[in-house]
């Protein structure tokens, strides 16, 4: 196994980076590049740039790389249905929209991401998730995997290792999947559960399994020995050269134009605006004084705005004009707990200047931002 | 009448096509205008089912999950379509044609099928239908250029808008780099080529140049580096501006600042500004820093411009007033609860410190803090940003001096902070020296304040900053 330090990797690149003898035209027909960055949307910039500009006839690629904790929703869902986002605030934990279809799922440095390239008529997922499977006996005869019908890895016939998502273009794809070496189970199950309620939509659902770690199975298992691993059974498959590159999706030379994929992965257009259409109707059970309001919300979002916005409130509990300043406000707003916050704080400071009024206000609009 | 003269046209390229060596170059110029002439006219092309192909593994059907054009749109060959979901694999479908879209077959969510038709598209009647695989497009050049093409074996991708601003500018597509999916040639790419040509630019090395479709990513690499080297030269380019406007609805942050603002503008201001020397305070906060930091706590200018804020206000009660919507009552709120108004991605926003009147400067350092870092990340909560009743902007940290601020309803006042800069000053025994100057503007509710009041508050919080040491003396 040769793995190029970076340093090395750099050096070399250089020294490459002439026309005859280029970084990408390697001789080989394959290439196995690993990330050196924990960046969730530089990392899923790579995977566009690769997608898009790289001409996958004569050179299938590998990329490994790993994420510092982040949440990715696939291409069609919806981040509300899926996880927890007040959570995920707090916890300054990242949320990503990958561009493949399929399920959410939770990164974090015990995970490992890898992404199979091809052209699209070479795209075969099931003779991937077999090299890993391979692999990983090879390296622990007596481990329990193997491939559903779902292109899930389950360990044990009963935990789910690896989940897989793809992406087709018009001539090249992409199979990526996840494996879970050594990840916080405890903060997955706990980001992974939607505390919103009464949210309607034709957003592709997770699926829900019982996960594990392969570390917890056998612990001399490590990110680095199952990388290297698949690494080595990619290389055999392909007949070349066992040898790992890093690459660093920060460098522009090398991914002209990669820096305008990563901030448009971070959008607030992309990532939640992408969300397709959705209602909400719920109600929100507000202490107030001696009693508590039931009041119904009725909400529909699409393109991660509200379009239309409905709340039950008892009557004269708001005075009339200010109750259509606020539905007026939140019509168009981006359904999201900032800027509600901003109009919401905003419209108070141009009504009566009443305590009560203020208290009511602050109540409604604090549970309107929850749903959020 | 419309019809044929299309007919006609048509027949007349294909003419010039064959014998192209009989005609000259005026020839070649109607035919353009002729060419312009016709696709201005009332577009008759035939119109195409466009079929879903195969996406491989078996699958027969698969879920629409997102159009990118709609009914009317012109596409160009290579264009998304739509975004088709079957089994965790998401897929773009990329038209093959360019023309005009006339049917969508599916609606979101629906079922649609391979080998069923995905959408109608008129095209072009000249242009042909497109091949299975990836067809060689030409440009409207003359039948030499075609040759010369298919000769190298190129393919030049480019929408008809980008041919025809080559052919304008008498660019041969074969030389110019694309840079776009597909290595299609984008106007940008023309652009810059015309730019090398015009010699604003220094020539790049001769390996940018041509591009060997095979290695696509080959050439890019060093093209970027030769532009990062160059000094752009702003240089007269004969060519047309093609940008549009844009609009967009006025939503969230926006609309927000505009209720505000239009709110405010019933509020008669007047300005008092003044300059202030706080080079004794730039020492004292030189010193407080590091004992600051070893608390944890990062301190800046404005924790002292607000304490000092906020023991003018114990002696001008008014400023801290509020004005009842029929001018018939004055408030006098009781909590001084200074606003801070902060930049972010989203806009201007006015979090505020609470009850600075029994805070010590060390406390409003630590409250601001947590504002600032709650502000960058977008996680202020509706009790920050509401019961303000003063309000300071520290405009000073991106630059300028003299500022007109507009006073935040239901306030009655507020400061902006333009930047210290260093400038010679007199001192009392009449030398020069270095100070610290920093100019302050105020606005004020002339309803209920006079420019004395304000005039005599701005010198009592001068007089706390110029001179630290007397902030001691009425600190609660």
């Amino acid at each position: 196994m040769v793995l190029l330090s970076l340093k090395n990797c750099l050096w070399l690149s250089c020294v490459l980076r002439t026309p005859k003898a280029c970084f990408w035209s390697t001789a080989s027909g394959g290439l196995i590049i690993q990330s050196v960055s924990n960046d969730v949307y530089q990392n899923l910039a790579v995977e566009d740039w690769i997608h898009d500009h790289m001409d996958l006839e004569k050179q299938h690629v590998l990329f490994l790389w790993r994420n510092s904790p982040a949440v990715v929703i696939g291409r069609h869902q919806n981040p509300w249905q899926e996880c927890n986002l007040r959570l995920l605030r707090q916890k300054n934990i990242k949320l990503a929209r990958r561009r493949s279809g399929g399920g959410t799922v939770y990164h974090d440095l015990g995970n490992i991401n890898l992404t199979f390239f091809t052209t699209r008529k070479k795209y075969e997922r099931m003779e991937n998730l077999k090299l890993i499977v391979k692999a990983l006996k090879a390296l622990r005869p007596q481990l329990d995997v193997h491939v559903t019908d779902r292109y899930d890895i389950l360990l044990d016939r009963q935990y789910k290792i690896s989940g897989t998502a793809a992406k087709l273009g018009r001539t090249s794809a992409y199979h990526h999947c996840t494996l879970l070496c050594n990840a916080d189970k405890f903060v997955l199950s706990s980001v992974l559960k939607s505390p919103y309620k009464g949210l309607k939509s034709n957003a592709t659902p997770s699926v829900p399994a019982s996960v594990k770690n392969l570390f917890e199975e056998d612990p001399s298992l490590t990110s680095e020995i199952l990388l290297d691993a698949i690494a080595k059974e990619y290389a055999v498959q392909h007949q070349m050269d066992h040898h790992i590159t890093l690459i660093n999706p920060a460098d522009e030379t090398l991914f002209p134009g990669i820096s305008n994929k990563t901030k448009e992965l971070q959008t607030w257009e992309w990532v939640y605006g992408k969300t397709p259409k959705f209602s909400i109707s719920t109600c929100l059970n507000m202490a107030y004084k001696d009693s508590v309001l039931d009041v119904k919300v009725n909400m529909d979002v699409k393109h991660g705005r509200i379009e239309v916005c409905n709340i039950d409130l008892p009557e004269q509990w708001l005075p009339p004009g200010l109750y259509s300043e606020l539905v007026k406000g939140l019509t168009g707003s981006k359904f999201c707990p900032n800027e509600t916050t901003t109009l919401v704080t905003t419209l108070l400071r141009v009504c009566p200047q009443d305590d009560e009024l203020h208290s009511r206000w602050n109540l409604l609009c604090d549970n309107m931002i929850r749903l959020m | 009448v419309c019809i044929h003269r299309v007919r006609s046209c048509s027949s007349i390229r294909f003419i010039k096509s064959k014998y192209v060596c009989v005609f000259d170059k005026s020839a070649l110029k109607f035919s353009h205008q002729q060419r312009l002439f016709r696709t201005s006219a009332v577009s008759c092309g035939q119109i195409v089912q466009f079929k879903l192909s195969d996406i491989g593994e078996g699958i027969t059907e698969v879920t629409v999950k997102e159009w990118y054009v709609k009914e009317g749109d012109s596409v160009s060959q290579f264009d998304s379509i739509c975004e088709v979901q079957s089994d965790k694999a998401s897929v773009t479908i990329t038209s093959r044609y360019d023309g005009i879209i006339r049917k969508l077959h599916y609606s979101i969510d629906d079922t649609a099928f391979v080998g069923k038709p995905l959408v109608d598209i008129e095209i072009d009647a000249s242009k042909g239908v497109a091949s299975e695989e990836d067809v060689v497009e030409t440009p409207p050049m003359s039948h030499e250029e075609h040759t010369h093409q298919e000769i190298k074996g190129h393919k030049t991708l480019a929408t008809p808008a980008v041919r025809r601003l080559a052919m304008e500018n008498n660019i041969k597509l074969s030389e110019v780099v694309g840079t776009g999916k597909d290595n299609r040639i984008l106007k940008e790419d023309i652009l810059n080529y015309l730019a090398k040509q015009t010699g604003a630019i220094l020539p790049p090395s001769p390996k940018a140049e041509i591009v060997p479709p095979l290695q696509k990513t080959e050439a890019v690499p060093a093209a970027p580096k030769d532009k990062a080297r160059k000094m752009p030269v702003p240089v007269s380019r004969p060519i047309a501006f093609s940008g549009k406007d844009r609009t967009e609805p006025v939503t969230g942050f926006q609309k927000a600042m505009v209720k505000t603002m239009s709110a405010a503008l019933k509020i008669p201001h007047f300005g008092y500004s003044d300059e202030v020397d706080l080079t004794q305070l730039v020492q004292l906060r030189e010193e407080l820093k590091p004992l600051a930091e070893m608390r944890g706590v990062k301190l800046s200018f404005m924790p002292f411009f607000i304490k000092a804020a906020s023991l003018g206000l114990l002696q001008y009660p008014i400023l801290n007033a509020s004005l009842d919507e029929n001018c018939q009552n004055v408030t006098y709120k009781a909590s001084h609860n200074i606003g801070v108004a902060m930049d972010t991605e989203q806009g201007l926003i006015v979090p505020n410190v609470k009850n600075v009147q029994v805070c010590s400067v060390f406390d409003i350092a630590v409250e601001l803090n947590r504002l600032q870092s709650l502000g960058s990340a977008g996680q202020l909560g509706t009790s920050d940003l509401t019961g303000g009743t003063f309000t300071l902007s520290n405009i000073g940290t991106i630059g300028g001096t003299y500022a007109k601020p507009v006073i935040l309803p239901p306030e009655v006042a507020i400061g902006a902070l333009g930047k210290i800069q260093v400038l010679p000053r007199f001192n009392g025994k009449g030398e020069v020296f270095k100070a610290q100057i920093m100019h302050v503007s105020w606005s004020a509710d002339h309803r209920i304040i006079d420019g004395a009041t304000m005039a005599r508050f701005s010198n009592l919080w001068k007089s706390y900053l110029e001179n630290p040491a007397s902030m001691l003396l009425d600190l609660k």
